[in-house]
């Protein structure tokens, strides 16, 4: 598997990011501050190629970690005098961000799944608060749409509180998860699920199989979330959990769905908000 | 674009408290009305007051809840909230609580209001077919009619039911009157101000006068020029009854660009039905509110019905099912609605269950505005 920046980088390509005449290509940019991660994304105005992508925590100051995000793209990007023509900024912080245009996650994640997974039908991302299900047509617009309501469960937060009960960090989760017998959890609220967890720890249950117990418990949340928007193939898995490629295969194996994990998940929202400043 | 008569209406009805109050103290009955399926013509025919109770509001709920449970729709709570409170002026000055065996959770939630003021309470069938349905309904309505005339201490006659049927036929056509403005496009009135107009109609001292206030209302806004404004999405929101207060659903989707043309539900297009006046007053008066297409019903295909001409008639780009929490009528019902609208409509459908409070607002803000994307 390649790397994020073994993917974007154009550098070390013989392709230029700019166009044809040579003259100076073009940017767009699009901003996904969401509630955990906020994601910076420039693409090449004439080939729609991501040419750039950088990533802060959201911390306490959406709007300086999205100014400090673009920044980082930008000197990422590498051309001198490039110019970014438009921003869109889309995430649960999208409404403070100097942007041209705000735009939903939904829209965003729907354009930027299907950019980065041109066959998929289906998105699911799993988001630090919300976890989102949508249903594309074939030009990747949003057909239908289903996302959490009411409460954490099935979300990024609630995968990260469960780590923490676990005494183990995010990145370990999907290791710890691939390698357990799942242990059946049963409460979904992250309240309680975090002292069933510490119970059955207490009880001499491994950490493994509860860090499979919990995948499993929330892929059948997930499941029941999908109820009338069915798993249509091919479905492109992103937000940040996607990036965990362990815990990305554990859902994959507990939905029963085969899950088109790309580089660049974590960065679907900020991509797809680019593609709309570009159109 | 601002109508006088709009102004006027919603100005005067700042007065209704007061002169409900006074025709009280004058030796006036008021009666008080919960639910759609309440004949008012009966206490009308009485030389009554009927004022429509709600329970759109958040603020009396936390009082609800010291008897009721939380996890209970908004609608109940925030009714009974009012009667525990005595905080409504017209709940205040109601002599008799009218109330219907609709939901489980109102039915109970009435056996204790009545513990706070005097109540009457018609037994409901959920069926509009059956043949025993029909005959036990329209002795319910003579019920009723008995409790009026003990209240008033007067005889109703048909022909005092047939000048209240009048009167009630002259405001339900007045008020359809004004709702069917929004089927031009540009629709003239937003959602948000047709919610006000309707609702605050609904507490006037004198029907008579709230209905020339309709009237006027439909006669110059039907003659205004409309100007050729680029409006977002038409939306219907169908489901629960909404007013003042419960309002949220109904502003995102506003603030998020979208045009409520028209509401499916008991405080919007549902109150246009008329009463047969070829019949004799009391079977006609029992059809017609039986007939009300609410999800306590089972089966209820009058919504369906309901919302086929609606989506012709206001030319809907979108619907939205709006479910108060813990409705299970409705939240059920919701799965036929989104058949019926995505599979043989062919149309976006919205699901919302939320309840008076703003603590998911921003979610659903979200939600409204991908949907609003969404139809593009
Ligand atoms: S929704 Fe049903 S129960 Fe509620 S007011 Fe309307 S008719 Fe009555
Ligand atoms: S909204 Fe539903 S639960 Fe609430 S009073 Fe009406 S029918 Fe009953």
């Amino acid at each position: 598997m390649r790397t994020i920046d073994e993917t974007i980088n154009r550098k070390d390509s013989n392709e230029s990011p700019c166009d044809p005449s040579g003259e100076t290509a073009l940017f767009f940019a699009g901003l996904d501050i969401g509630s955990t991660a906020t994601k910076a994304a420039i693409i090449h105005g004439v080939s729609k190629e991501v040419v750039a992508v950088a990533e802060r925590a959201t911390g306490w100051a959406p709007k300086e970690a999205a100014r400090e995000a673009l920044e980082d793209a930008l000197s990422k990007l590498d051309v001198p005098g490039a110019l970014i023509s438009r921003t869109v900024a889309t995430g649960y912080g999208r409404k403070m961000a100097a942007a041209d245009k705000q735009v939903t996650e939904i829209s965003c994640h729907a354009l930027g799944a299907k950019h980065l997974v041109p066959e998929a039908m289906t998105v699911l991302d799993i988001g630090g608060q919300d976890s989102k299900m949508i249903a594309l047509d074939e030009q990747g617009n949003v057909r239908d749409f289903l996302m959490n309501d009411k409460c954490a469960a099935g979300t990024g937060r609630f995968i990260s509180n469960m780590a923490t009960a676990l005494g183990i960090d995010l990145d370990e989760f999907g290791v710890f998860a691939a390698k357990g017998t799942p242990v059946p959890i049963s409460s979904m609220c992250a309240v309680f699920a975090e002292s069933e967890v510490i119970g059955l720890t207490a009880s001499g249950a491994s950490r493994e199989d509860l860090a499979a117990g919990i995948v499993v418990s929330i892929a059948k949340r997930l499941t029941s979330l999908a109820g009338r928007i069915s798993f249509t193939p091919t479905i492109a898995f992103t937000g940040g959990t996607a990036r965990n490629a362990e815990l990305a295969k554990c859902f994959s194996e507990a939905i029963g769905v085969e899950l088109n994990t790309p580089v660049l998940a974590p960065f679907a929202g900020a991509i797809g908000a680019a593609l709309i400043a570009s159109r | 674009m601002s109508y006088t008569s709009i102004d006027k209406l919603t100005t005067r009805a700042e007065k209704n408290p007061l002169e409900v109050a006074q025709a009280k103290e004058k030796g006036t009955k008021v009666f008080g009305f919960y639910c759609l399926y309440s004949p008012v013509e009966i206490a009308l025919a009485a030389g009554g007051i009927v004022v429509g109770l709600c329970g759109t509001r958040n603020d009396p709920i936390p009082a609800a809840e010291r008897t009721l449970p939380r996890n209970l729709c908004p609608l109940i709570k925030s009714s009974f909230g009012f009667a525990v409170e005595d905080s409504c002026p017209y709940f205040k000055s109601a002599d008799l609580i009218v109330a219907d065996s609709t939901c489980d959770g109102k039915k109970k939630m009435f056996e204790q209001m009545a513990e706070i003021k005097p109540l009457h309470l018609m037994y409901l069938p959920h069926n509009q077919e059956l043949d025993v349905t029909g005959p036990f309904w329209e002795g319910e309505v003579v019920r009723f009619k008995e409790r009026v005339e003990q209240e008033c201490g007067i005889n109703i006659t048909d022909e005092m039911l047939k000048e209240a049927i009048k009167l009630t036929n002259r405001e339900a056509a007045a008020l359809k009157g004004l709702m069917d403005l929004n089927q031009q496009n540009p629709a003239p009135i937003s959602g948000m101000k047709m919610m006000e107009i309707v609702f605050k109609s609904g507490f006037f001292a004198s029907k008579q006068e709230s209905v020339e206030c309709l009237e006027a209302i439909v006669d110059e806004v039907g003659k205004a020029p409309q100007e050729e404004t680029k409006q977002g999405p038409r939306v219907i929101i169908s489901g629960v009854p909404m007013g003042l207060g419960s309002h949220k659903v109904c502003q995102l989707i506003e603030e998020a660009g979208g045009v409520v043309v028209a509401f499916e539900n008991c405080t919007g297009y549902k109150k246009t039905m008329q009463v047969d006046t070829e019949k004799a007053p009391i079977t006609a008066l029992a059809e017609k509110y039986l007939a009300t297409p609410c999800s306590i019903m089972s089966p209820n295909p009058g919504r369906i019905d309901l919302l086929n001409t609606m989506i012709a008639d206001f030319k809907a780009d979108a619907i939205v099912d709006l479910t108060w929490q813990a409705c299970h009528t409705y939240n059920v019902e919701a799965e036929n609605i989104r058949k019926y609208v995505q599979d043989d409509k062919k149309m976006p459908y919205l699901h919302i269950e939320t309840d008076y409070s703003d603590a998911d607002t921003e979610q659903l803000r979200v939600r409204i505005e991908a949907f609003l994307e969404m139809i593009g």
